[in-house]
């Protein structure tokens, strides 16, 4: 046997031996640096409600990738709560009796990733939804022979009619619906709370933190936008964001803000703009969305002053330039064409009052009442899907609920940011009117 | 699972007093017998939910001093109240989020909600006797799923008027001749074995 065959031999175990080493040693230090790219574990893309921290494995997995407990925690740490503040009509206790032991078979309720698969987005039928869109006869089988008015309905129809979601129920149970049956489709006086963030300076903590401390450097010269703005107007010092002379920072962190708009900033970091954040991550921009965004504008980072800007804090600017500088997706450029935007037009020209204008963050930020306090919720992603979840703390604050039930369950409508009429009736309203005629006016003692 | 649970937990205290030479006569390992902590569990839920009926709803509610409005929605409602059937669910769904170690439901032949008729056979049969022997409860066991459980149901009664009252008039109730003091349902307590 020739003596450089073997040699030759060795040496690609060798070679084969080293570079498995090397792709091995690249994998590890890949796992244990929290700054390298997780993207060489990705089984498969996520969807797109979490492709944003698909390289935070840990946001999902914690540390380790055997328990489902782990993974329902995670679930239920960044979604319990809206799905608590939803009364979820179908919540794990529902599914944990024992007498349901049969149904978990069929689909195991208790857990969130029975229906919600990630890493596969080819079964994703919307909404992140993994199963077909006829589970619900699983369980709901016999509301045919329950409700006449049911038959012959297609079993694919109960969450995609604009009838019923599997959590969010809130615009759509039955008393509800006759609770607000007949009315117009437009209120008579269609104008939002006006906002009072100014009512919080009754906070003395708050007040302390708006003064600041100590002074600025000598070299620094009030900007250029800032006389008239709401900071001004509240009597913002410098100081209070950027730190006093020994401590000043140019650029605060993004999330400086939090100190004094804790709960605007709560709801941005549940939101696609602000979760990489919330996970620890760089920013998000606009590069990085899967919607259309305009391309010049790929690359700006998402904090708060991306919308507010730095010193002018102009929320008008905050309410619909600023989202239409980034997004380029067929609904947001026909909000330009639309009669919301007139509307606002028209606000903006002192023609209507204070509230009348509808905006791109009248929709999609919509304002909360706590207490006293009237806030903007800046989780814009809350109640995007399913659509009917903006039925009542967005559309009916103008809109008759049977009229918004209909816009909504309109794809197209929604489309062309609600020029038009709605095509299709949903007869959700109508149902409940007939069933409630047929108990002959037989009322419980409350 | 609770049942094997309190025997190995005796089984081991008896071993290791054994091994310290305390010189105790070992005793035979005893366990909480299923019916008697049943027994006692609906007790205090039985007990729990007539006093809201009575305390709360009927003193405050419309039949008292009706500063608030108990209803199904109530949460849609300003000064809301839970009805006493849901305040009772409440309590089933919160002990679920913390203790697998037992679970319990209220049911009827007769439900207001279809979810809550009874499913298992043992619920069927046992849901019947209570109807058909009023004071009386009933116990057995079942498997469902891969495990045991002893499961006990026990007479759901009209306390006040407007229990039956509520349930003739809803819109959805099956039944309409509820009369005070009569069986609307029972409540279900299972323990797995």
């Amino acid at each position: 046997m020739p003596v450089g065959k073997p040699g030759i031999k060795t040496l690609w175990w060798g070679l084969w031996l080293l570079g498995s080493l090397a792709l091995a040693a690249w994998l590890g230090m890949s796992l244990l640096d929290n700054d390298a790219s997780k993207s060489a574990f990705l089984p498969g893309a996520m969807t797109h409600g979490h492709h944003q921290i698909e390289l935070q494995c840990s946001a999902c997995h914690d540390e380790g990738f055997n328990s489902q407990e782990v993974l329902q925690n995670a679930c239920v740490n960044c979604h319990g709560e809206q799905l608590a503040d939803a009364r979820d009509s179908h919540p794990k206790s529902k599914f944990t009796d024992p007498r349901n032991a049969n149904r978990l078979a069929n689909v195991d309720a208790r857990y969130c990733v029975s229906c919600h698969v990630e890493h596969r987005p080819e079964l994703d039928v919307g909404m992140g939804v993994t199963l077909p869109m006829d589970m619900c006869v699983h369980c709901h089988q016999d509301i045919g022979e329950e409700r006449p008015s049911h038959q012959g309905m297609a079993f694919d129809t109960c969450a995609s009619a604009g009838c019923h979601n599997f959590h969010d129920n809130l615009a759509l149970y039955e008393d509800f619906l006759l609770a607000h049956a007949d009315e117009p489709w437009l209120s008579e006086r269609p104008r939002l709370t006006p906002r009072n963030l100014a009512s919080r300076m009754s906070d003395a903590d708050l007040v302390a933190l708006i003064q600041g401390s100590g002074t600025p450097p000598a070299d620094k010269t009030v900007p250029e936008h800032w006389d008239g703005n709401a900071h001004a107007e509240a009597g913002v010092a410098c100081t209070a964001c950027h730190g006093d002379a020994d401590q000043w920072v140019d650029k605060p962190a993004p999330l400086q803000c939090a100190q004094c708009h804790e709960q605007e900033n709560e709801g941005f970091l549940q939101g696609r703009h602000g979760m990489r954040l919330a996970m620890e991550l760089s920013p998000m921009t606009p590069s990085q969305s899967v919607l259309n965004m305009h391309v010049e504008a790929s690359h700006r980072e998402l904090t708060c002053i991306s919308c507010h800007g730095a010193h002018d804090f102009d929320t008008q600017k905050a309410a619909v330039d600023s989202c239409l500088g980034c997004h380029n997706d067929e609904h947001s450029n026909e909000y330009l064409r639309s009669s919301h935007h007139r509307l606002w037009q028209a606000e903006k020209r002192g023609e209507l009052p204070p509230g009348s204008g509808v905006t791109c963050a009248t929709c999609h930020m919509p304002r909360e009442t706590h207490g006293d306090d009237v806030l903007v919720q800046h989780n814009q992603s809350l109640t995007l899907r399913p659509v009917e979840k903006m039925i009542r703390p967005v559309c009916m604050q103008c809109h008759g609920l049977e009229f918004a039930i209909d816009a909504l369950a309109d794809p197209h409508l929604v489309e062309k940011n609600f020029q038009g009429k709605p095509e299709h009736h949903v007869p959700s309203v109508d149902m409940a009117v007939e069933r409630d005629k047929a108990r002959e006016g037989k009322r419980g003692p409350y | 699972m609770q049942y094997s649970r309190t025997l190995f937990a005796t089984a081991l205290a008896t071993l290791l007093l054994s091994a310290c030479g305390g010189g105790q006569e070992s005793k035979p390992a005893v366990g909480i017998d299923p019916q008697v902590y049943t027994d006692s569990l609906f007790a205090v839920m039985n007990a729990d939910r007539t006093n809201y009926t009575k305390m709360i709803i009927g003193r405050l509610g419309p039949a008292g001093a009706d500063s608030i409005k108990p209803h199904e929605y109530w949460e849609d409602l300003e000064n809301g109240a839970p009805l006493p059937a849901q305040m009772f669910r409440y309590g089933a769904e919160a002990v679920a989020e913390v203790s697998s170690d037992f679970s319990y439901s209220l049911q009827s032949l007769w439900p207001i909600n279809s979810q809550n008729a009874p499913k298992t056979e043992l619920e069927k049969e046992g849901l019947q006797y209570i109807v058909d022997n009023p004071g009386k409860n009933f116990y057995g066991t079942e498997a469902l799923g891969d495990t045991t459980y002893y499961t006990a149901v026990y007479p759901d009664v009209a306390v006040a008027a407007p229990c039956a009252a509520c349930h003739n008039n809803h819109k959805d109730s099956p039944k309409t001749d509820f009369e005070l003091g009569d069986v609307m349902g029972g409540v279900v307590i299972r323990v797995p074995m």
